[in-house]
């Protein structure tokens, strides 16, 4: 790299990694700029089903599906709902994964094999299946699950609290093979007389994960609980699916869901996108600070 | 600045050429289209589907027979996520069909929309078009403008099961008091089997309480709908239904209960008995009309009934209409009375299996008591399509809300939703 840079004349050099990034950013450009503009513009208009097939002209509305937005007290408790279940989808996932990460450095290899295989097929599997082969061990009157604990005709849907634990768990079982992997390379890395080091001084595991393994691998953690924290805010698939959009009187309804109904089943474009803005500035600012505060804990990312 | 002066002018031209799709319909060809090539049929998925299509096929062997260079694809959409798939086939004009089987509830939703083409024209070109009632042709008319074919009619009724109710001595219930002992006296003698299957995602089985008691649903938190709501939901009570396991039971799932033999009673439609004949309840039920609450009245059934129509966007509208036509002639329409126990729209094919059938006393019956439908507005699709009515049924049955409370709150939604 150095020796390309330094060959052409200064003022070529100034240009060249703008040309260099041009096929990047029109492709980024193309997939993430332009929607972007569009769920910005489609969250200031009144854009219903009748203006998408042009029956009625569009109208320009600016915050009105943001007030009305803010005004539902539904907004507010399935905002709330939302954050709750990421929350704990996230800490759980992180928890899973960690654990199974140190596991895996712990075992010998056949047991690592299998706990990798079976870990890869649990990430391979598509949502939709995953939750719907979740959904049939756990239904009311022919499931595995209840027939095995004898409990015949429990509907685990139908308390809002064990709705959300069961899909929690889906969530986690989809996305903790990630986290695991993530951290498993990590920890291999680690260099072993750093932890030799810490095993002489009469460091326990949990000691060293929290004193050693957990600052070297900072980077990388702070990798997996961003994609964590936008996966699971985000989540749609398993609520979807497995709570039939939103389950017993939308108690169990997140924001995308909420979107989605909004949007395309109740043909309310706008104000589906109005939510769709919402979510996407709140993990914005939640990533921002994330990353600040790693910053401000002394280690450069 | 001049950096500033280009990404203010590349916006610029973004603002006027980024502004969101409409798509404009376009026409339909004058001359009808092309008469070769291949039509797309959407028909709705149903519980037991497979009488349905064996009737269909031969529709679509005698219409490819006739009509030479055709073919004739037919896909069978779910009935849940109908309302996404006929908004995508509104925006995106390419990938959608011809012909489509709606939900008579749907109609002005799809026409507010501009999705469906005026059929005024064919229908009076076609021979049959005249066994067509005007009341029949009246339900399937928005603002003047006959949008679809009325195919079949759908009236709910009880039905019930002979051999349970001769076991433990009980006759059909004839008032909304009986039928409620009488599905208690079930659940209490039979603690397997639930007394009669109601769910909370089934609107048109709770409706025919609310307007029994003089409500509507329009007016959901009068004293009269709350009086027929509050008769619905006290049977998604653990002394019939209990609500673990019916407060989120859709109509579907109540059909699949009492076919598969796990309930004394279901309100089901006469479009449902092909479902039941091919359960474990097959030879063992009989119908009659839902019972309102005054002994021997008979409570008003949602007339349901599903349509066929033609996309506005169709490229091949004559030809659409030959299809049209056929599938909802009288031949296909005893067809599908046979297969499907779908009620006939055209008088001469109703009158004629009325005569033949005594299964269709109690839905005719019900028919001639009066029927009821949801309120014709555009505004009525984002009702059913947000879930407002089961999300209200359910909150009841779950004990989340007071019927005043759920009631109060499904009717501000509706008032909203239909712009009052």
């Amino acid at each position: 790299m150095t020796t390309v840079a330094t060959a052409p004349p200064r003022r070529r050099r100034g240009l060249t990694p703008l040309w260099l990034l041009l096929p990047t950013a029109v492709v980024l450009g193309v997939l993430f700029v332009y929607p972007m503009w569009q769920l910005g513009l489609l969250s200031v208009l009144d854009f219903r089903q009748a203006q998408v097939s042009g029956g009625q002209p569009t109208r320009f509305l600016g915050a009105e599906n943001y007030t009305r937005l803010f005004g539902d007290p539904r907004f507010w408790s399935v905002l709330t709902a939302t954050v709750a279940f990421a929350a704990a989808c996230v800490a759980a996932t992180l928890a899973v994964g960690a654990g199974l990460a140190v596991l895996l450095t712990r075992i010998s290899r056949v047991p690592r094999l299998l706990l990798s295989l079976a870990a890869m097929a649990a990430w391979a599997v598509p949502s939709v299946s995953g939750s719907t082969v979740w959904m049939f061990l756990f239904d009311t009157d022919l499931g595995l699950v209840n027939q095995v604990l004898g409990l015949d005709g429990y509907n685990w849907m139908y308390d809002r609290y064990t709705a959300f634990a069961l899909v929690g768990a889906v969530v986690v079982w989809h996305s903790f093979p990630f986290v695991m992997v993530t951290l498993y390379a990590g920890i291999e890395a680690i260099p072993r007389s750093v932890l030799e080091a810490a095993a002489i001084d009469g460091s326990g595991a949990w000691r060293t994960f929290w004193r050693i393994m957990v600052p070297i691998l900072r980077p990388l953690i702070a990798i997996v609980v961003i994609q964590s924290i936008i996966w699971d805010f985000k989540v749609f698939t398993q609520i979807y699916v497995m709570t039939r959009g939103g389950g017993i009187a939308g108690q169990n309804l997140t924001l995308n869901v909420w979107a989605y109904q909004q949007a395309f089943a109740s043909g309310e474009y706008g104000l589906g996108a109005a939510i769709g803005v919402v979510m996407m500035l709140i993990l914005l600012v939640v990533t921002l600070l994330y990353l600040r505060t790693l910053r401000r804990s002394g280690e450069p990312l | 600045m001049k950096l500033r002066l280009a990404v203010a002018a590349v916006l610029a031209v973004g603002l006027s050429a980024c502004a969101p799709s409409t798509s404009s319909p376009s026409s339909l060809p004058s001359d009808g289209g092309a008469r070769s090539g291949t039509l797309k049929v959407w028909l709705f998925d149903e519980p037991n589907r497979a009488p349905k299509e064996a009737v269909v096929k031969d529709a679509v062997a005698e219409f490819t027979a006739s009509h030479p260079d055709t073919k004739v694809e037919v896909a069978y959409i779910a009935v849940d996520t109908r309302s996404e798939r006929f908004k995508g086939a509104f925006n995106d004009p390419a990938s959608a069909p011809d012909v489509v089987e709606y939900g008579n509830t749907d109609l002005p939703e799809y026409a507010a929309a501009g999705g469906l083409a005026d059929l005024g024209p064919t229908v009076s070109r076609w021979a049959e078009g005249a066994d067509l009632g005007a009341e029949a042709k009246a339900s399937a008319t928005y603002q003047g403008t006959l949008l679809g074919v009325p195919w079949f009619l759908g009236v709910r009724a009880l039905y019930y099961r002979t051999d349970i109710f001769q076991e433990l001595g009980l006759k059909p219930p004839a008032s909304i008091a009986e039928l409620t002992s009488t599905a208690r006296t079930i659940r209490q003698k039979k603690p397997d089997m639930f007394g009669v299957a109601v769910g909370g995602k089934y609107t048109y089985a709770a409706m025919p309480f609310v307007w029994d008691a003089g409500g509507d649903i329009t007016s959901l938190d009068s004293a009269q709908s709350r009086a027929g709501l509050t008769a619905y939901t006290n049977l998604i009570a653990p002394d019939n239904c209990p609500p673990q396991q019916c407060a989120d039971l859709t109509g579907g799932k109540t059909v699949d209960l009492f076919a598969g033999g796990k309930a004394g009673m279901g309100i089901l439609g006469n479009f449902n008995r092909a479902a039941v004949d091919a359960g474990a309840a097959k030879g063992k039920y009989a119908v009659v009309p839902l019972p309102g609450s005054k002994p021997g009245s008979i409570a008003p059934a949602f007339a349901g009934g599903n349509n066929l129509g033609i996309m506005r966007n169709s490229q091949r509208p004559a030809l659409a209409g030959d299809f049209l036509t056929l599938l909802a002639g009288k031949k296909y329409q005893t067809r599908m009375y046979e297969a499907m126990g779908n009620l006939p729209t055209l008088k001469s094919a109703s009158t004629e299996v009325a005569a033949k059938d005594p299964f269709l006393k109690p839905f005719v019956a019900t028919i001639a008591a009066g029927t009821k439908f949801v309120p014709l507005d555009p505004g009525w699709g984002k009702v059913d399509a947000s879930a407002v009515l089961p999300t209200m049924i359910e909150k009841v049955a779950t004990g989340r809300a007071t019927v005043d409370q759920a009631t109060a709150e499904a009717a501000k939604q509706i008032d909203a939703a239909l712009g009052k």
